[in-house]
């Protein structure tokens, strides 16, 4: 049986490891080579790495080669995707998938190009949302009719917080599409992942809890087995 | 040497990274001179089954791996969608003609409502006793990420199974010839023991 997947999310600003409180006030916490080492090492199911800067300042392939040369296990790269070519980039860079953010919503065709070339599943749209629920609803599923393979679903608002996911939000999207959506933004305890995945969510990201606590991957992996959830522990 | 298939259908360094890590040269090329040195060939491949084979006509290399696996019976790993490829057909996109080293086609993953697709993450994989990549392999845990999937006309090539709505071919193997539909090289230690049992074929 398939197993719900637990994912740790790296984001990167000027070269280093970083993390926000709700999209604001990027916190240094180190270097990223590290933190990917960390959970190669602790056989993590897969990792999610995106360079925040990568829209302004352009791709680094050196940087995600540096990063995917760690990794044993699968990898989702992001940051400043607008083409077809782009794709292809991060994919040469050793990513097994791509996320794609603000160039889906710029020019949503670049998902339907990229699921033909490349098949939807390497395809993630990232959808960050604010308050708009039935809007983010809307983007997910025209994102799986133009061929998004999965979903990486971000409240801005529950992000870095650790009180919990947005439970409504992933149910309405997770019951809208029929392709993996990965809840992301909120997770502070182990108990919080079981909540967003009885809402529907194929996956948990999470970022604030591997940094600030001493929660492992694998502890909310056996949190969720507790919960007659499977996981791969 | 092992001679990765360069055809610019992604993730091919990946590969060569777990090579490295197991101490093995691995090669990404698309030369035939490189094909004819190599001991062992790996097809991988993230990508859709037309554009996979357009880009193998069009670097001359659908020849070169007949002569070198069909004729010289070199040991090959087809995975993902360098497994698929081995099929006869592929339903995705538009219907393409395979390299044809496997007697079957490639076709939609037929799942029940209830499932979504692409399947995506670690699932089960169950070995048949003869299956010589797995041998002496423990876990069962492997990283799928696929919405396709290979159906061999003749069932006992297929090596390994996995359930996801229906038991698909999760291996197959004949002869030389070998394909996974899982990636052993982002499976982490088992994925690589299955490496490991490719090289020492």
């Amino acid at each position: 049986m398939l197993k719900t997947r637990v994912i740790p999310v790296l984001t990167i600003k000027n070269e280093r490891l970083v993390k926000s409180v709700r999209f604001a006030d990027h916190r240094n916490i180190g270097s990223y080579i590290a933190a990917v080492r960390v959970f190669n090492a602790r056989d993590v199911d897969e990792l999610i790495f995106l360079d925040l800067d990568a829209g302004e300042r352009g791709i680094r392939p050196e940087l995600l080669r540096e990063v995917t040369k760690e990794c044993f296990m699968p990898v989702t790269l992001g940051g400043g995707v607008r083409t077809v070519e782009d794709i292809q980039t991060l994919l040469n860079c050793g990513a097994d998938k791509v996320s794609i953010n603000t160039g889906a919503l710029e020019h949503p065709e670049l998902i339907d190009a990229g699921a033909k070339r490349y098949g939807s599943q390497c395809i993630v749209v990232s959808i960050d949302v604010e308050e708009d629920s039935a809007g983010a609803v809307a983007w997910a599923k025209e994102a799986e009719a133009r061929g998004a393979g999965e979903i990486l679903l971000t409240s801005k608002t529950h992000d870095g917080v650790m009180e919990g996911f947005d439970l409504p939000l992933i149910k309405a999207v997770s019951s809208a599409v029929r392709i993996p959506v990965i809840a992301c933004g909120g997770a502070g305890s182990a108990a919080h992942c079981v909540e967003a995945v009885q809402q529907g969510a194929s996956a948990v990201g999470a970022a604030s809890i591997f940094q600030y606590t001493q929660t492992t991957p694998q502890m909310i992996k056996k949190a969720l087995v507790a919960a007659g959830i499977l996981a791969r522990v | 040497m092992i001679a990765i298939v360069d055809y610019g259908m992604g993730n091919v360094a990946s590969v060569r990274n777990a090579l490295a890590l197991l101490g093995e040269e691995g090669l990404v090329t698309a030369s035939a001179e490189d094909f004819a040195r190599a001991t062992h060939i790996i097809l991988p491949g993230v990508g859709a089954y037309p554009d996979g084979m357009r880009e193998l006509h069009e670097r001359g290399l659908v020849a070169v791996l007949q002569k070198e696996v069909l004729e010289n019976k070199k040991p090959f790993l087809g995975i993902c969608l360098g497994m698929q490829l081995l099929t006869e057909r592929g339903e995705e996109g538009a219907d393409t003609e395979g390299l044809g080293f496997i007697a079957g086609k490639t076709r939609k993953l037929a799942v029940t409502p209830d499932l979504r697709l692409p399947h995506i993450g670690w699932d089960d994989v169950a070995p048949a006793p003869d299956a010589r990549l797995f041998a002496g392999i423990e876990s069962r845990d492997f990283y799928f990420v696929h919405s396709f999937v290979v159906e061999p006309v003749d069932p006992a090539v297929t090596s390994a199974a996995c359930t996801y709505g229906e038991t698909f071919a999760a291996a197959v193997q004949k002869d030389n010839i070998f394909g996974v539909q899982f990636h052993p090289e982002k499976s982490q230690q088992a994925g690589l023991a299955i490496l490991r049992n490719f090289i020492n074929l």
